[in-house]
């Protein structure tokens, strides 16, 4: 603990997987209320506009602490990893330079127009505003993802003479097909939680009996947009996701499967627990074979496994790199069945009576944000013990002259200010729900 | 090249400072220049829409020092280490009180986020200031090329000062003042009734308070850094700036005085604009002056990258800059006008 470097990661790792709880609604959010905003023009029915007004409220606080959760993620490139950032900031500051000029000024020009203008604007210029938002949410998404997929695997670069990197091709590196997976991956999946969120609340007010008509409405938008995205996280996103990780960072596949040996026709862990120490899986529930299928598309492909790489090389955190993408992948299992069945019953004109169904889908909404947090923790964990894939690793990073205490001063006093941020948060967003839709224009 | 981006991050800095430095202003004197309910929702209602997207100029402008100085930004970051995280807690404290105020109806809630906002609002222009001072006065960057500060020492300016000193608090509190007189005209401009009639009155007094710090200061620097002074003569940038912020002075006091409250806002933005384009012609090519020897400078020649990765980042700038221009030229469009508080469950 009194190496900076733990500090440093443990600061960025807990600031970033906070912050991203944020965003993820709001850009998932952003599509919804464009989706009931359209609907609302073509339909010309109010009861669309009164539930894309509910979930505009939400979205203004959500985003509110998105931003200010947002500003420390800016400024910990150049506070804490300064030696990183001096080392590739000719790179990914392009994109994050991109972020601010494309992205958030039309995030924040459009907000205010979005949450207070309803009154002031025709319908299509409020659908208009709705739009800009959902275009700016995820631009910004782009341009992150761009930076993060540069670290998992670098393209577009050259090495300068004093060792640092430069752009060598712009289109290469904005186009980088690693962004362009995660990407994919990354946006269904907000829009998956953005569906689970709407659907919980559609099922709340349905079991507690009010609302009746925005309780069906949410109910079918969550449904359905729910099922669909769920199956497109899967498939064909996370398994693209999965090829590329496959075929680039072979050793983090096998440290996500827990493997030590190689060998063709690998099978696929279900269940079981990392036993580094003794280098294998104890109480393994397989299906032979899957593993090789699904990283490299036959069954008899040889999957490597971790023994075979130095061990300077594997990822520092086996254990909790297995779990996570194991939880990923099972929750995704899991809320596929959810949503396929309560998309059945709608279809069969039977949710809004099925009690136990509406429990379930008032639950299960916390598993999207789980899911995705694994999902980070599996993009993240997995790329050490490099910060820049094969380029630079993550002991090199941190900035040379701030020490231990400066850093666990500031991630304690985080960890103070997100207590804070997130009691208010949950606070009013409990009275937003409380209150319920309106059918006047606020 | 590099010139250029020197200019581009200046830029976006001054704006920067202009467009944040009156909401700033405006959460320094709330607490003073409205006094009910309905007067601060109609100061946060005159900022409420905007104060975001004035922000987005930090972070644009951060970004564009990162992609075309990365040395400068890690070295400056990390060798501020403490004073960043106190800027980056302030604007988070300072966006929440400003998003939250009047979700909730109740007295003790709004007390709480009034004061949060004020203070807030209070010590980023006199961290961001301190900022300045350090960047114009020097700090003790080595042979490594990084540096670290402790918050302060003994108060003292020299080889090994804290990021706070005498020269450096002077620097905030002269930000301070300039932020808040640039505060009062925006509110004069933009709002009506007492709230309008108090900062009118604060205005005047303020810009007076800047116009005896601004003398100060730069007597100060002149004493702490000499060599800022002596560039002048060969920098016609610097007196072209010289002229734009003695003005924007001009303005200011000339619009107070026929109540035309736009253009003296207008003056101020151009007194801010040209204080600092002064200071960074003057202190060109060096971006974070070393202390201890010049030839450990930053500069816009050693810290910079190379030409590809600038003239890529200068395409997509040209394309982008002009857009969020038109954003906010389409906001203040939009909310023309005095600022009246919203009805509650509305507006900020
Ligand atoms: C609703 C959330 C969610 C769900 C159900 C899934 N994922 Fe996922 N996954 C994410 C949300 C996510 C994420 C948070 O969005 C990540 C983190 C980085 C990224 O781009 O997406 C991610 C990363 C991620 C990675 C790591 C990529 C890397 O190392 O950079 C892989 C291999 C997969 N996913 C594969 C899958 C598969 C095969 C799934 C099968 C069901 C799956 N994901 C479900
Ligand atoms: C919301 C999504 C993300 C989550 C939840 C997340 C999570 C984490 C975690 C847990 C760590 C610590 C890993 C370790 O030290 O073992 C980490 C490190 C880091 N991440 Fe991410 N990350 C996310 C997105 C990003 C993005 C978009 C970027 C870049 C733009 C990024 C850049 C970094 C950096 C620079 C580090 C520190 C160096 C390191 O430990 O590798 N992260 N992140
Ligand atoms: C190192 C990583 C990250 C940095 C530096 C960062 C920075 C920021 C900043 C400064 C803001 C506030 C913008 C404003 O003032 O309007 C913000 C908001 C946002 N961020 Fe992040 N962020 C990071 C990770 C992510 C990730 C991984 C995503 C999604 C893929 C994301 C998506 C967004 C979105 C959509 C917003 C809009 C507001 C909201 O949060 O609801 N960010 N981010």
């Amino acid at each position: 603990m009194g190496d900076p470097l733990f500090w440093h990661r443990l600061q960025f790792g807990f600031t970033i997987t906070y912050h991203y709880l944020f965003p993820q609604l709001t850009m998932g959010l952003a599509l919804v209320i464009v989706v009931l905003k359209a609907l609302g023009l073509k339909t010309g029915e109010a009861r669309y506009n009164d539930a894309a007004r509910f979930w505009i409220r939400i979205f203004g606080i959500n985003f509110a602490v998105g931003v200010v959760t947002g500003i420390p993620m800016e400024f910990q490139f150049g506070t804490n990893w300064a030696k990183f950032s001096h080392y590739s900031g000719g790179i990914i500051g392009q994109t994050l330079g991109m972020e601010g000029l494309f992205a958030f000024f039309l995030e924040s020009s459009f907000l205010g127009m979005l949450i207070w203008g309803e009154k002031k604007l025709s319908p299509k210029g409020h659908f208009g505003a709705a739009l800009a938002l959902w275009i700016g949410s995820w631009l910004s998404g782009y341009f992150i993802i761009a930076t993060n997929a540069f670290m998992q695997h670098p393209v577009g670069y050259t090495v300068a003479g004093d060792g640092t990197l430069q752009l060598a091709s712009f289109w290469a590196f904005l186009l980088n097909p690693w962004a362009i997976a995660q990407y994919a991956h990354n946006m269904v999946a907000a829009v998956v939680t953005g569906s689970f969120v709407v659907a919980a609340i559609g099922a709340f007010w349905a079991l507690k009996g009010i609302h009746p008509e925005q309780a069906k409405l949410n109910l079918r938008v969550g449904t359905v947009m729910g099922l669909i995205f769920s199956v497109l996280v899967a498939f064909p996103t996370g398994d693209i996701q999965g090829k590329l990780v496959a075929k680039h960072q072979p050793i983090t596949l096998a440290a996500m499967e827990g493997r030590f040996e190689s060998g063709p026709r690998a099978g696929l862990t279900l269940l079981g627990q990392p036993n580094v120490a003794e280098r294998k899986i104890d109480n393994p529930i397989q299906v032979p074979a899957v593993l090789s299928f699904i990283a490299y598309g036959t069954f008899s492909s040889n999957v490597k496994g971790l023994l075979e790489f130095p061990e300077d090389q594997w990822p520092q955190n086996i254990e909790l790199l297995y779990y996570s993408f194991h939880i990923m992948a099972g929750l995704g299992t899991i809320m596929i069945g959810v949503m396929g069945l309560a998309a059945f019953l709608l279809w069969r004109g039977r949710l809004d009576g099925n009690r136990p169904m509406l429990w379930v889908l008032m639950l299960v909404f916390p598993f999207p944000y789980i899911a995705t947090t694994a999902g980070w923790a599996v993009a993240e964990f997995g790329r050490q013990p490099w910060l820049i894939y094969g380029l630079f690793r993550t002991a090199q990073g941190g900035s040379p002259t701030v020490h231990a205490g400066q850093t666990a001063f500031t991630t304690l006093g985080f960890a103070g200010i997100f207590v804070v941020l997130s009691t208010l948060f949950l606070y009013l967003i409990g009275r937003e729900i409380a209150h319920g839709p309106s059918s006047h224009t606020a | 090249m590099e010139m250029l981006w020197f200019w581009l991050v200046s830029v976006m800095v001054a704006i920067y400072v202009v467009m944040d430095g009156f909401d700033f202003g405006a959460g320094i004197l709330h607490l003073v220049v409205a006094k009910t309910n309905e007067e601060r929702r109609q100061v946060l209602g005159a900022i409420g829409p905007l104060w975001d997207g004035n922000e987005v100029w930090l972070l644009a402008g951060g970004g564009s020092l990162f992609l075309a100085f990365p040395k400068v930004l890690a070295a400056g970051f990390s060798g501020f280490y403490l004073a960043m995280w106190l800027v980056v807690w302030c604007l988070m404290l300072r966006g929440i009180s400003i998003e939250f105020r009047s979700h909730v109806q109740d007295g003790l809630w709004r007390h709480f986020w009034d004061s949060t906002f004020a203070a807030s609002s209070v010590l980023l222009p006199v961290l961001l200031g301190a900022a300045l001072g350090n960047v114009l006065r020097g700090v003790p960057l080595d042979a490594t090329g990084y540096f670290g500060m402790s918050l302060w020492t003994d108060f003292r300016t020299g080889a090994h000062p804290g990021i706070l000193d005498w020269y450096t608090v002077l620097i905030g509190v002269f930000a301070l003042a300039t932020v808040a007189a640039h505060g009062a005209l925006f509110l004069a401009w933009k709002t009506g009734g007492p709230v309008h009639d108090r900062s009118k009155a604060l205005a005047l007094k303020l810009w007076g308070l800047v116009l005896a710090l601004w003398i100060v200061a730069s007597y100060a620097t002149s004493v702490v850094n000499p060599g800022i002074f002596q560039n002048l003569p060969k920098a016609p940038l610097a007196w072209v700036a010289t002229l734009l912020f003695l003005a924007g002075l001009a303005l200011v006091f000339v619009g107070i005085k026929r109540e035309r409250f736009l253009l003296a806002f207008l003056g101020s933005g151009a007194f801010i604009i040209g204080i600092l384009a002064a200071s960074a012609a003057c202190v060109y090519p060096v971006m974070l002056k070393s202390t201890l020897d010049p030839a450990f400078d930053l500069t816009a020649l050693n810290a910079s990258v190379g030409g590809y990765g600038l003239r890529m980042g200068l395409v997509w700038w040209l394309i982008g800059f002009p857009i969020a221009l038109g954003y906010i030229a389409f906001l203040f469009r939009f909310h023309r006008g005095k600022v009246k508080a919203a009805a509650e469950g509305d507006g900020y």
